[in-house]
């Protein structure tokens, strides 16, 4: 077939364009955290003193890194969906919510005595840190990953990946509602470890189906 | 490329024209002759890749870096398939210019193997429109369809030849 051929193909389809990418991620998006909050109310629930719990910085703070988490890895997954539009420093964006999470556990230093470091990071429920936001989060992987086939990511393993910290950081802001280790010393040995794991997976599916 | 997405035909051919000179360019540019890749390929899998990946574009943005973007996946895509990972030649003025030298090739081989592939339905629909030059009102009477049908297996073909390009080894 001769390259103009296929131009008069293609003219001829002109009328069928799909919907925006952006929008088809928004919603998207907003399916996961309806999943999310699903799964979240059905499970484990809030944690019983949520009341109390909501006036101390340190349970308000997680709420900040997760929520960071889940901002950049949205916005970054928007550029990379659109050819040409993710450049490097868009990648850096990602540090945002690590970089808030360092700040607090600096700042937990100085707070809690140097005895009590180990067993504050340790805490009692990281057994339920490695286990339900993983849980909560593949709802909101499964929903998310079709967006890779929709938009037209460039490098597809990145953009899976990016995809599985947006499912994990939406997972670890309902599980940090539910959470009683409060302290950035918990925080930062079990949660990233945990939305690690959605991230990998949604690198080996974004290999696999974000083809095009 | 707005009024294409508004479907705007003439527009979208116009555009699409251009498009194609800008990738042939490009591909020439980075694929030495000899390589096993045919540059008029990347062509036609970079515009169908545009086509169907229309709706990634920015409105109001520019269209130059999204074109480059697109055309840069398919042209590594294009040597990963064949194995060749580190044969992007970049300034190989010399041969650039012996390809501009020949003749613009009349087919794509591959797109033409991809054609093959479709269903009966689609590859009647698609061969109608392009290599005949029918009109979809045309290819509806010459093949008894409705033009909504027409439409569809268009689109559908036209899908499907793309998706065959990443399977082809």
């Amino acid at each position: 077939m001769k390259t103009d051929d296929l131009i008069i193909a293609l003219t001829a389809d002109a009328g069928r364009v799909r919907r925006p990418m952006d929008v088809v991620l928004e919603w998207l998006t907003v399916a996961a955290c309806v999943a999310a909050a699903l799964v979240f109310a059905a499970t484990i629930g809030p944690r019983a003193d949520i009341g109390e719990a909501a006036t101390t910085g340190r349970f308000l703070f997680k709420f900040v890194v997760t929520i960071a988490l889940a901002g950049s890895a949205f916005w970054l997954l928007l550029r990379l969906n659109r050819p040409g539009a993710a450049g490097r420093r868009d990648l850096v964006l990602l540090a945002a919510a690590p970089a808030l999470l360092l700040l607090a556990v600096a700042a937990e230093f100085f707070s809690v005595p140097q005895a009590q470091w180990a067993m504050t990071a340790m805490g009692k429920n990281s057994f339920n840190c490695l286990t339900w936001i993983p849980l909560i989060g593949i709802g909101p992987l499964a929903l998310l990953l079709p967006t890779l086939r929709h938009g037209a990511p460039t490098r597809p393993a990145l953009s899976g990946a990016v995809t599985g910290l947006l499912a994990g950081g939406i997972a670890a802001t309902f599980y940090a509602a539910n959470c009683t280790d409060d302290s950035p010393f918990f925080v930062v040995t079990w949660y990233p470890l945990a939305i690690a794991m959605l991230a990998a997976v949604g690198a080996a599916a974004g290999k696999l189906i974000a083809r095009w | 490329m707005q009024r294409a997405l508004d479907g705007d035909e003439a527009a979208y051919a116009v555009l699409l024209k251009e498009v194609a000179a800008v990738v042939r360019r490009a591909a020439r540019g980075r694929l030495a002759p000899g390589i096993g890749v045919d540059p008029e390929d990347i062509v036609q899998e970079t515009l169908l890749a545009i086509h169907l990946k229309r709706h990634t574009w920015q409105p109001d943005g520019l269209i130059g870096p999204w074109v480059h973007a697109i055309t840069r996946y398919k042209i590594v895509d294009a040597l990963r398939r064949r194995g060749r990972h580190a044969t992007v030649v970049m300034d190989t003025v010399v041969e650039t210019l012996e390809a501009e030298a020949q003749e613009e090739r009349p087919r794509g081989r591959d797109i033409a193997t991809a054609l093959g592939g479709l269903s009966d339905g689609q590859r009647r629909v698609v061969e109608a429109i392009s290599v005949e030059g029918r009109s979809i009102r045309e290819t509806a009477e010459a093949l008894g369809m409705k033009e909504t049908a027409v439409r569809v297996a268009l689109h559908r073909g036209l899908a499907a030849i793309a998706s065959r390009f990443g399977k082809r080894t």
